[in-house]
This record gives C-alpha cells, sequence and structure tokens, in this order.
C-alpha cells in the first residue's frame, strides 16, 4: 500500500457514515500501515466504560502553564494568540477541573523536539508546552503564538496545517481523548490526510476553531474559540452521574 | 458531537512528558514493569505512549517508550490488573488495552477471551519485576478493546 503524490490517493472522499470516528487505518496517512490494529477489537461489557479516570489537582499546574509566552526572559516571535473554550460531555454538562495539556511548533513552525529536523529556526524564548485545569464553567484558556505550517514525509510536498495539539482527560476514563486544533480557512485542510481521517464533514469541521473578535484583546492579541466535547466509550447513550 | 480524535503525533513529549510533568504515580514506587511497543513489522516504535491506570487504587502514570521502544511504569501492590492506553505517530485514535498481573485472576473479560488472545494480556514474572510487551498487528498482536 504506498500513497502516491496525487490527492485523491491522501484524502479519501468525505463519508458522514463515519460520524465522529476516525478511520484508524486510513492510507492516505502512511504510518497508520504498521501500527494500526489489525484484528478485531473486542467488545467490554458496557459497565466497564463507566470506569472514573485519573484525577489531577491543582498542584499539576501553575499559573505560569497557561500563558506560553511568558515561559522564557524574552517574548516568542509571531502572533500572539489567545485560545480559550469549553470542555463539556456529550450531555453538554461542563467538565471541571479537567486537565488540558498542550503543545505545539512554534511561530515558524519548528518543534523544540530532537527529532524535529525542519530547517525553520528554534525561537529560544519558546518552548511549546501549557497545560492547565477547566474551571467551574468547564472553561481553559491559553495565551500562545500561533504555530506554522510545516513540511512533513508522508508524501512529495507534503505539509501540515497549522494546528495545536489538546490532550483531555474529563471525568471517565473513557473520556479520553487527544487531537488537534485546526484555525479557520487554513488553505493545507484539503491536503492533510490527518485532518481528513476525520471522514464525516460535520465531525471534522468540529476540530476547526472559530476567530472569536470579542475575545480578541485591542493592540495585543487575536482570540481563537475552541469547544471540546468528551463523549465516553460504549454506547455513550447512559447519562452520566453528576458527582458534585 | 464528540470532538473526534488526532494523532497524538511523533513529538508529544514536549507536552506530556516533561521534566516537571503532571503526578505520574506509576513510576513512584511499586513492582517495575516493562516491555517493547512493536508495530506490525516487528519493528519497535520509539514514539509512542503508554498510559496505565490502577483502577482498584485509582493511581495513574505514563511512559514515553525510547528509541528501542521501551517504556516502563511501576505496578502498585495489590493491582489486579492496569487499564492502559497506547498512542503514537501513525495511531489517529488512542487504543485500549489491559496488562493482568496475574493470569489466575477469575476475570469476566480474560474469560470471554480464547487461550491464545488471553496470553497477550497477561505480564511475565521477569526477575523481581514483570515484562509486557505490546504487539500493534500480527499473529500475536495484543487484544485492544472497542471504546
Amino acid at each position: 500500500m504506498t500513497a502516491t503524490d496525487r490527492p485523491s490517493d491522501i484524502v479519501l472522499p468525505d463519508d458522514p457514515s463515519f460520524g465522529p470516528e476516525v478511520q484508524v487505518d486510513y492510507p492516505g496517512y502512511r504510518s497508520t500501515r504498521w501500527r494500526a490494529p489489525d484484528r478485531p477489537l473486542v467488545t467490554l461489557p458496557e459497565e466497564l466504560h463507566s470506569l472514573a479516570g485519573p484525577v489531577f489537582g491543582e498542584d499539576a499546574v501553575q499559573a505560569s502553564d497557561a500563558d506560553l509566552t511568558r515561559q522564557h526572559d524574552g517574548e516568542p516571535i509571531g502572533e500572539r494568540i489567545i485560545v480559550h473554550g469549553r470542555v463539556r460531555d456529550t450531555a453538554g454538562r461542563p467538565l471541571r477541573g479537567t486537565l488540558v495539556e498542550i503543545w505545539q511548533a512554534n511561530a515558524c513552525g519548528r518543534y523544540r523536539h530532537d527529532v524535529d529536523q525542519h530547517p525553520a529556526p528554534l525561537d529560544p524564548n519558546f518552548s511549546g508546552a501549557g497545560r492547565c485545569l477547566t474551571d467551574d464553567d468547564g472553561r481553559y484558556e491559553f495565551v500562545t503564538i500561533k504555530p506554522g505550517a510545516y513540511p512533513w514525509g508522508n508524501h512529495e510536498n507534503a505539509w501540515r496545517p497549522a494546528h495545536i495539539h489538546f490532550s483531555l482527560f474529563g471525568r471517565l476514563f473513557t473520556q479520553r481523548l487527544v487531537t488537534q486544533m485546526y484555525f479557520p480557512g487554513d488553505p493545507l485542510f484539503p491536503y492533510d490526510p490527518i485532518f481528513n481521517s476525520v471522514r464525516d464533514p460535520k465531525s471534522r469541521a468540529l476540530l476547526v476553531s472559530r476567530f472569536d473578535l470579542s475575545e480578541t484583546v485591542p493592540d495585543w492579541a487575536l482570540g481563537f474559540e475552541w469547544d471540546i466535547v468528551l463523549g465516553r466509550g460504549g454506547s455513550d447513550t447512559t447519562p452520566i452521574e453528576e458527582d458534585a | 458531537m464528540k470532538t473526534p480524535s488526532q494523532t497524538v503525533g511523533p513529538f508529544y513529549t514536549i507536552g506530556l512528558v516533561r521534566d516537571r510533568g503532571v503526578q505520574n504515580e506509576l513510576a513512584a514506587d511499586g513492582i517495575p514493569l516493562e516491555g517493547t511497543l512493536y508495530d506490525g513489522r516487528g519493528d519497535p516504535i520509539p514514539d509512542g505512549l503508554v498510559e496505565a491506570l490502577d483502577p482498584a487504587g485509582g493511581r495513574w502514570g505514563r511512559s514515553g517508550t525510547d528509541a528501542d521502544g521501551r517504556f516502563a511504569l511501576r505496578v502498585p501492590a495489590g493491582a489486579r490488573h492496569l487499564e492502559v492506553y497506547v498512542f503514537a505517530r501513525g495511531l489517529l485514535r488512542h487504543q485500549w488495552t489491559r496488562i493482568y498481573l496475574d493470569a489466575s485472576a477469575g476475570d469476566e473479560v480474560l474469560a470471554g477471551l480464547d487461550p491464545a488472545q488471553r496470553a497477550t494480556l497477561v505480564a511475565q514474572r521477569e526477575g523481581e519485576g514483570l515484562h509486557f510487551d505490546i504487539h500493534m498487528q500480527g499473529d500475536n498482536a495484543t487484544v485492544f478493546f472497542a471504546h
């Protein structure tokens, strides 16, 4: 199975029947070939999807963790942005006090990671990692720099659209989510197999943040809003008990 | 509608496995458990992430895989099994499995599997510790659960 350079082989057509589920062995994303499970998944009894997940307290975060522009002596280069939103369950209830971890490339599209050899400069004032706990309304907020697009080796002339990686826990073990937030109107969307691995366009649209003028701070930073919904495993039809 | 998953990618360590990381209780004390994460060609996966939860005691931890695909956790005394998520570049969604610490555990999940599948979920004694390899694909593929 070898993807060629034609976009039609990299990005499969939309298919709303997938809903929010990703096609795990998505052929356009070459790394799935030897890593995605190739045997049928085993279905566990429904009650095992209600297991409580790990809990992290205030000691897991410091206030400075949520401002990626103030983790060094100087300010990072790039377009300063405020990324905020609410974390909720599928019934619309806020997920309070849950850990949100993010990581990203710098404004030039380079990660502070040994494996990243993209010939773009590192920024001595930008580490690209942050975390926070959601507040009582399930809200999170980060101040950071808009990440740059960057090339990768998936196929000829492959570029990732600008994105911020998000990791979330929720209340239940099966609410765990690792995903990526994108920026509105990115011209690279039609060519990216990772973004398009979500085949349902309505579901895929949930990965894209919204420009938010109301949170934009005059003379300082652009605002982007991105809400996140964590679904439990199993049928996700049983209401989750609110644990006060 | 829930937010879809995307791969953790190759650079997750800068966000998830940091010097001053979140509380990593399965790295602190207990029986050492080591293993290797393998892809479908039998090659180690050097950019994987293993997260585990002891559902009995509520303790949680995570371990990135090293250049040889190895991960390391410590299993609390009294744990019967760990609930485990595997993340990696190339996995568009994390995969759910279990590590059983004792093959004799009379457990309905284990009992529902055929013997060959069952064996993929049971850690082996190795010296003073435990050993558990994870195979993403192939005839000896680890059992993964739908979620």
